[in-house]
């Protein structure tokens, strides 16, 4: 069966560079647009690195920004200082 | 001059700055200061192989969460200086918000008090850190949403004693019982229930139909509180997934312990949201999706994702699932025609849905709409218009778990009821379903405590002995303007001269409103 | 000139929810009010804790104190989230400034051995204190009965464990960094003569039943003595001996114990006022409580500030307790 790993957020200024970014590291993900949030999913696994996101947003950036704008999330997740990761292990 | 040469990673930093902080005590015994840690039978081997959820300081925290209240506020604000109320979509749709205010807003402040007590109740620091950002967060929840509401109780009724109502009212004893079932349990089981169930497993089933019926009603107040809060959502289904985890890799007798509280957490969820499944196919205007649909996606796809990750541990999915996949074709028209019958004893309108919503409905239910319940709707609908628009004078037998009324039918046959009775200690106790019998018999001696409102109505308990007394004096509704009929209410007509209609923007009935026996 | 905008205005049917009509007449509540009255649930419950099959799951016996409406005690800040994290995000900010800028510099590191050592020895430890504020403040906010009460302590829980963070990161400023003055810190909490006092009060306090009684050791009598000496007379005295920077660093916890000073004040008031049981009550804990957090401080004192500054700070808790119609059993006014 599928597992899909997904992200959803607002659909805002920050918008558009996570979601360049998310598609550049993750090039089987597939972006839903719906009335004001954004859903992004891969199956098993979706990462989002910060030295992409800061290339795309053209400033410091750090992975705990992304709370702000956050709506809901599937995966398990592993998050440090350079990347945020969504899995299913199984 | 000492030259600092060594900088901590990220997941140490926070293991010095939250963990660390704690200490093995010796002047008190630590099962003194920890007392309730072992009696649900958790093992807890190592609590240094707690993985912290969102790794978020207090100055973090403050930063971030002041930056979304300012942001809030302001649209609270100007929602009410613009009179935002009257672009709602229809004056219909403000019944969801009494449902929720009334309903959810007060299990809010539970969660809070619980997350509260579970931030001390266990001996590892990480997750007390865990739990009690998350107390604070539902803090947050509950009184942003008295806010968010306030300004529709000055403009609408049914609002304005939501507080009171909660602990009274005979359908909300449903959300109550479910929280003080998960309060009253030991920390690992709350945690389970709520964490895990409830803000993992099921929450898109909360939020989705409310905060999405909210943009597609045009209520920006709760929209805006909605995507405000799901920010904090997201840290709320990290703890939910890492406690689940982390019990079942702590120990192997951690597993069927477990499994029986995700079996029971599932159950009860799912029969508190056939509330909010009635709410999304049948009191919103404009409708987002159906019941069906959103469980189809947010249990059924999300769900088995989630399952199939945790076999690995022994777990399996939650028993009687596939009643649950199987009453998505049902429970909402079951409950809707139960409210409907009930709205003389409700702080919400109830109405039949016009044609254009019948065959919507019939859409989004090809197999049981038409067949089974457009003709209770056409009946209710016909008495209307002769002047007997239909209440119930005789109150429904509720089920001694989950307290919905027994108005559901068997999973294999849509026209037999769905009623179980157990007799415990030379008493009989009645049943909605399996689901809730095997609740009941894993702790009988709990659920036969349980306050069951029409029990308590019958035995002279709530404020008088006639309904219209019971719905007056002990549940602060006003009769004739809280309650009833939505067409003809005083709600109904100011929206009219609001909107300065000419004809009705209503569902389906006419004719005079009568007061309910 | 001035500028008129008409809106459509609409009347409207009450001004504000049933409760505060009840409470103060149907006129707009604050928003403070609107969040904070009458929320917590207060009959008809389900089932009896598994935690206290004795008691109910709000219930007011879990402290001795009565009350006829604990919503008697309010905040005089006036804090509901909204207003309280926007305060703290203010002050954080500011904070981090000292923080960002002592880092930078090594204004930390950079200080004589000893002076980091009796920083690190007599500061530093603290944090662990903070973390029993924070676990018994947690467990006061999921006691108490009315959310005004537990509003106060949830808040002040977080900000405990706000402090302990700050008091972290000094530690991380000083030395080599990374982990090890950190470290030799919680070994000085758990070995070091000077500390025994203050972690056997901690100990204790995190065993008290009654919440009441719990909120008056931790917030009144123990932060009471605790914070004047080592953020005031400490603070002051390391300065005098070449670390005045610190006080950038301390400069949150000064004004936060300020903050703090204004709603226990107000909530011990209410408290007493409202039954000469409750003053008897309130007085034999304070008889209890009061000497054992002065002896909790004294070895800590003897090194790091001298005697006399515990005594001073004592006399000015005695001070504060005659205010509020107390006495101190350890300074006769």
């Amino acid at each position: 069966m599928k597992q899909l790993a997904f992200i959803v957020f607002q659909d805002n200024d920050n918008a558009r560079y996570l979601v360049d970014a998310i598609t550049e590291d993750n090039p089987r993900a597939e972006v839903q647009y719906q009335p004001a949030m954004i859903r992004i999913q891969a199956e098993k696994r979706l990462e989002i690195r910060r030295e992409t996101v800061e290339e795309k947003i053209g400033r410091e950036w750090d992975v705990q920004e992304m709370l702000i704008d956050v709506i809901s999330i599937g995966g398990n997740v592993t998050e440090d200082d350079d990347s945020f990761v969504l899995e299913w292990k199984n | 001059m000492t030259m600092q040469k060594k900088k901590l990673g990220l997941k140490d930093k926070y293991r010095y700055l939250t963990r660390d902080m704690a200490w093995e005590p010796t002047y008190q015994k630590k099962a003194d200061i920890f007392p309730h840690e072992d009696f649900e039978g958790i093992k807890i081997t190592d609590w240094d192989k707690w993985e912290d959820p969102f790794r978020l300081t207090m100055d973090a925290y403050w930063k971030y969460q002041a930056e979304k209240e300012k942001k809030l506020y302001a649209i609270f604000d100007a929602f009410a200086q613009n009179n935002g109320h009257q672009n709602i979509s229809d004056a219909r749709y403000v019944n969801a918000l009494k449902l929720f205010l009334t309903g959810v807003s007060p299990l809010e402040y539970g969660a809070f008090q619980g997350f509260s007590r579970a931030g001390r109740q266990f001996s590892g620091a990480g997750a007390r850190v865990a739990c009690q950002m998350q107390a604070i967060d539902e803090l947050r929840h509950v009184q942003t949403q008295i806010h968010a509401m306030s300004h529709y109780n000055k403009h609408f009724n049914g609002l304005h004693d939501f507080s009171h109502m909660h602990d009274r009212v005979w359908f909300l004893s449903v959300p109550k019982s479910f929280f003080d079932d998960a309060r009253s349990a030991g920390p690992f089981e709350f945690l389970t229930a709520i964490s895990f169930s409830f803000e993992y497993v099921l929450t898109n089933l909360l939020f989705v139909p409310f905060m999405s019926g909210a943009a597609y009603n045009g209520d920006m107040a709760t929209v805006t509180f909605g995507f405000s809060a799901q920010s904090d959502e997201a840290r709320h289904m990290t703890l939910g997934l890492e406690v689940i985890k982390f019990m079942l890799e702590q120990h192997e007798d951690n597993v069927p312990i477990i499994q029986r509280w995700i079996d029971k957490w599932f159950w009860r969820g799912y029969r508190l949201l056939s509330l909010v499944g009635m709410m999304m196919d049948y009191m919103l205007p404009n409708k987002v999706m159906s019941w069906a649909e959103a469980w189809e996606v947010y249990y059924e796809q999300n769900g088995g994702a989630l399952f199939k990750d945790l076999e690995r541990y022994g777990i399996r999915p939650p028993k009687y699932q596939e009643q649950a996949n199987i009453g998505k074709q049902h429970i909402t028209h079951q409950i809707w025609a139960t409210f409907y019958q009930y709205s003389h004893a409700t702080n919400f309108h109830t109405w039949i849905p016009s044609e254009d919503e019948q065959q919507w409905l019939a859409e989004k239910y090809p197999d049981t709409f038409d067949k089974y319940y457009r003709p209770r709707f056409d009946h209710w609908q016909e008495q209307h218009a002769n002047g007997q628009r239909f209440y119930n004078s005789i109150l429904p037998q509720l089920c001694q778990v989950c307290q919905v009324p027994a108005l559901f039918t068997e999973p294999d046959d849509p026209t037999q009821l769905s009623h179980r009775q157990i007799v415990h200690e030379g008493e009989r106790y009645h049943f909605c379903s399996d689901g809730c019998c095997d609740i009941f018999q894993n702790e009988p001696e709990k659920y036969i405590q349980a306050w069951l409102p029409v029990h308590q109505i019958y035995q002279g308990n709530c404020g008088g002995g006639d309904v219209q007394t019971v719905v007056e004096k002990y549940y602060h509704l006003k009769n004739g303007q809280d309650n009833l009929e939505y067409v003809g209410s005083p709600e109904y007509l100011r929206w009219l001269a609001w909107k300065k209609l000419a004809t009705p923007q209503a569902p389906a009935g006419t004719g005079d409103r009568r007061d309910a026996a | 000139m001035s500028v008129e905008i008409k809106t459509n205005t609409a009347e409207t049917l009450r001004h504000t929810y049933g409760n505060l009509q009840r409470r103060f007449g149907d006129k707009p509540a604050s928003r403070y009010q609107e969040a904070s009255y009458d929320i917590e649930a207060t009959t008809n419950f389900h089932y009896r804790p598994l935690w206290d099959p004795q008691r109910q799951l709000n219930d007011p016996t879990r402290t001795a104190i009565r009350m006829a409406d604990w919503h008697a005690v309010t905040d005089p800040r006036q804090y509901f989230y909204g207003a309280y994290v926007q305060s703290r995000a203010r002050m954080q900010e500011t904070a981090e400034h000292a923080y960002g800028f002592c880092e930078k510099r090594g204004l930390m590191n950079r200080l004589p051995e000893a002076l980091q050592h009796k920083i690190l020895r007599c500061l530093v430890p603290l944090r662990h204190a903070e973390m029993g504020a924070n676990m018994n403040n947690s467990s006061i906010a999921g006691d108490c009965i009315a959310g005004t009460m537990t509003q106060l302590h949830i808040y002040q829980a977080m900000d405990r464990l706000g402090i302990g963070q700050y008091l972290s990161r000094i530690g991380l400023l000083l030395g080599e960094g990374g982990g090890a003055a950190l470290d030799q810190a919680k070994a000085y909490w758990m070995d070091d003569p000077i500390w025994q006092g203050l972690r056997r009060y901690v100990e204790d306090s995190l065993v008290i039943k009654d919440w009441f009684e719990l909120t008056l050791a931790q917030n009144l009598l123990l932060d009471g003595l605790t914070y004047p000496l080592m953020y005031q007379h400490l603070d002051r005295q390391l300065g005098e001996e070449g670390a005045g920077d610190l006080s950038m660093l301390t400069e949150f916890m000064r004004d936060l114990y300020a903050e703090s000073t204004r709603w226990v004040d107000a909530m011990l008031k209410v408290v007493l006022a409202e039954s000469d049981a409750n003053r008897a009550q309130v007085q034999a804990w304070v008889d209890v409580w009061e000497p054992r957090a002065y002896e909790a401080l004294l070895q800590l004192a003897e090194v790091a500030t001298g005697r006399d500054a515990l005594d001073e700070v004592r006399t000015a808790l005695a001070a504060r307790l005659h205010k509020l119609g107390l006495h101190s059993p350890g300074v006769a006014l």
